[in-house]
């Protein structure tokens, strides 16, 4: 295991900080992780004697699962932060919030926040390292090393590969860590959604290619994964019905025939499905959607594992 | 009572010059090569002696545009920590916005401001009338009955009119009391809840984006009603290339209408934002590298009439907050002269003389003051540099009630030694 890659006591906030070197290294230990999932007795006693605490002030289930699982995997301890019932409700600020729950003693916090730059905030407050679950339509990297985790098991490699992201870009914080950590790991990615859900600057800022037009973007792709499309998005006048959206910009059966023969279908769920992505494509063997999730613990795993300074044996 | 300031570099008919300047009843008397003191005056008044040899005498800086935060705010800052700040900044004369709680939008709220500030004297503080009752944007203000109570402007500053009638209407009105209407120009359905430049920042952080057009399409129709009301019309905290833009044809059309910029859109662009420090989170937000050369370059060539800090103090725990939570605005009056001196005029982007036009005689001119200049028969607002010196900034020292600056434990160029304001010393350098 990469012994050469030290990442302990590193923060999560994005995969700009992270080489790749480092991603490799974290799916590496993601493959080694999966292995033990599949067995019967599906634990580890490397986090023993460690505290970790989801602080999740924005809802999330399959997120917050998926940690809490990876972490007691591990045999950590988990301190579980419900925002609704919490002292963030009667108006304690995140620093007050931060400060109390480090008192008792907690090792790694992970959170989940609906404005960008909050886990840097937590960071600055406890000093222990931080793992960004989801910070507004900032980043969310741990879905976005899912991600590269699932391509790669599937096609063996990212480099080279050409990567279609299609939908709400605007609102997509998966999309913004998966154009980083693709990127770095060398694939080539394309984005398409209406011009009004494509934020401006796309190209300068991630190198990646915008398109409108579903054909074109999915020429040649190898990748397809979409995005959930909320319905307030129509409220906020971005577009005037799902139906009109679902038209021009669904995955289906019809529409992954652009794209090439054996290419996979991803989306980082929850799906609307028959509106971004239609079911006949969702349950067919292009699909990797239900193993995403499934990586999504592994990967989870092993970033608990190698920040943590796990020991494996 | 009378002051003499010995051999300094004076800033005099444009030009820095070795003069002494004697100061009698807070009025400039004499700026002559060499003044001595009489014996009578020795003997029979007192008579303060100030060495400026190796510094620079420069005018009073003047702003145009400050939140002093009393009533209502005053955990923020009140008119005693604000002008006292203003005093260590080089400032004699502040202008106060009006959003305060209550909003200043009757005569007694503007008294009360006049009044304090005056019983507190370290800086002249003019005020400026809300627009619109309340700034609600839906009456017109009591502007007559204000201007007798002292008023110099009215704006709703932090707000903005929608209603285009209204603000037709609220220029129209103010044109009628000569009263110039200052306009923060922001469109609420373009900025939305946005909270950094609409540009690569906000598509790069995931954070709602402020379009430069949510600023340019409220000055293009306010220009347009300024041109049919032959209104005056004033611009604050220009942030945009287009807006500079805007202003120059207008001016060259002869519309009556002046604009200002802060020192924060001078120096910073958007990538300060990459740290998400909600000390550069502000209204209208720090904007591309482009905008603020544009920004730059029409203060050099004139479009820009004057420099103004927008200070605007907020608490520690109010900015110690996640980025969205944040309240926007920047700490500004004891920075405002040293960091554009670190930053552009050492840098040689700019030059003194026209720093100090920007910042002294401009503001005194538009506000129709014998202030801003160093002249015979001037009142004399007076700065006292050490051009040579540092300033460091930390919270301890910095006299603002509110710590909210990007400086915070950085260090600028340019040492204010004294401030006088009406012949008396409002601040002293320790």
């Amino acid at each position: 295991m990469a012994e050469s890659f030290n990442l302990l006591g590193r923060n999560m906030y994005d995969l700009d900080d992270y080489t790749a070197e480092e991603i490799t290294a974290i799916l590496d230990a993601a493959v080694v992780m999966k292995e033990i999932n599949q067995r019967d007795y599906k634990k580890l006693p490397t986090l023993k004697g460690k505290t970790v605490c989801t602080l999740f002030v924005e809802n999330s289930t399959r997120t917050k699962i998926s940690f809490e699982l990876a972490a007691s995997r591990l045999s950590a301890d988990l301190i579980s932060f419900e925002a609704e019932t919490s002292s963030l409700q009667k108006g304690e600020s995140l620093q007050d919030t931060v400060e109390t729950l480090n008192a008792m003693g907690i090792d790694l916090y992970i959170i989940r926040h609906s404005s960008p730059g909050s886990p840097q905030l937590v960071n600055k407050y406890s000093g222990k390292p931080v793992l960004n679950g989801g910070d507004g339509r900032h980043a969310h990297p741990t879905q976005a090393l899912l991600d590269m985790f699932s391509v790669r098991e599937v096609l063996g490699t990212l480099k080279g590969l050409k990567v279609v992201i299609v939908g709400d870009i605007t609102n997509s914080r998966v999309v913004r860590s998966n154009l980083i950590g693709m990127k770095k790991m060398g694939a080539s990615v394309t984005i398409c959604g209406p011009r009004t859900l494509v934020p401006g600057h796309m190209e300068e800022v991630y190198g990646c290619t915008v398109e409108y037009d579903l054909k074109t973007a999915l020429k040649d792709a190898d990748v397809v994964m979409g995005l959930r499309m909320q319905l307030e998005r129509q409220t906020e006048g971005l577009f005037p019905s799902l139906e009109e959206y679902s038209k021009h910009y669904s995955i289906s059966k019809e529409t992954m025939q652009w794209a090439k023969k054996n290419a996979i279908v991803m989306h980082p769920g929850p799906m609307n499905r028959g509106i971004e992505i239609l079911p006949e494509i969702v349950e067919s063997s292009q699909s990797v959607i239900i193993e995403q999730v499934t990586n999504g613990v592994a990967v989870r795993m092993a970033l608990l594992f190698l920040i943590l300074g796990g020991k494996m044996g | 009572m009378q002051l003499l300031i010995k051999k300094g570099n004076v800033f005099f008919d444009k030009t820095f010059q070795k003069k002494d300047i004697l100061i009698e009843d807070g009025i400039i008397k004499a700026i002559e090569n060499d003044i001595n003191p009489s014996p009578t005056s020795l003997s029979e008044c007192e008579i303060k002696i100030i060495d400026a040899e190796n510094l620079s005498v420069i005018p009073g800086f003047v702003d145009l545009h400050c939140h002093l935060r009393e009533p209502g705010f005053t955990y923020k800052e009140d008119i005693y920590t604000g002008t006292r700040a203003a005093a260590k900044g080089g400032f004699t004369t502040v202008c106060a916005m009006p959003n305060t709680d209550p909003v200043i939008d009757n005569i007694a709220s503007v008294e009360f401001v006049q009044r304090k500030a005056k019983d507190i004297g370290l800086c002249k503080v003019k005020v400026i009338g809300a627009s619109s009752k309340k700034i609600e944007g839906k009456e017109i203000a009591e502007i007559a009955i204000m201007k007798e109570g002292g008023i110099i402007a009215v704006s709703d500053d932090g707000s903005c009119v929608q209603n285009s009638k209204l603000q037709q209407n609220i220029m129209k009105y103010a044109r009628n009391f000569d009263m110039p209407v200052i306009v923060h120009a922001e469109d609420y359905n373009l900025a939305g809840k946005g909270q950094v430049h609409g540009g690569k920042i906000a598509t790069k952080l995931g954070l709602t984006g402020i379009p430069s057009v949510a600023e340019e399409i409220i000055i293009v129709r306010d220009l347009m009603l300024a041109e049919l009301t032959r209104c005056q019309l004033h611009i604050t905290h220009l942030s945009t290339e287009k807006s500079v833009k805007l202003i120059k044809e207008a001016k060259e059309n002869g519309t009556n209408v002046t604009c200002d910029v802060t020192p924060h859109h001078l120096i910073f662009n958007e990538d300060s934002l990459l740290s998400f420090d909600t000390n550069y989170k502000c209204k209208p937000p720090i904007r591309s590298e482009k905008d603020r050369e544009a920004l730059l370059n029409g203060l050099i060539n004139g479009t820009i009439d004057l420099i103004v800090t927008d200070h605007a103090p907020h608490s520690d725990h109010e900015k110690e907050k996640e980025f969205d939570y944040a309240p926007f605005g920047i700490n500004g009056f004891e920075t405002a002269f040293s960091s554009l001196y670190t930053e552009l005029v050492q840098k040689g982007h700019l030059s003194l003389e026209l720093l100090i036009e920007k910042m002294s005689t401009s503001p005194a001119k538009w506000l129709k003051m014998n202030t801003g200049e160093l002249k015979k028969g001037y009142i004399a607002d007076i700065v006292v540099i050490d051009l040579n010196g540092e300033t460091e900034i930390t919270k301890e020292k910095m006299l603002s009630k509110s710590k909210n600056t990007p400086y915070i434990n950085k260090t600028l160029k340019s040492k204010i030694l004294y401030t006088i304001c009406d012949g008396k010393i409002t601040y002293q350098a320790e």
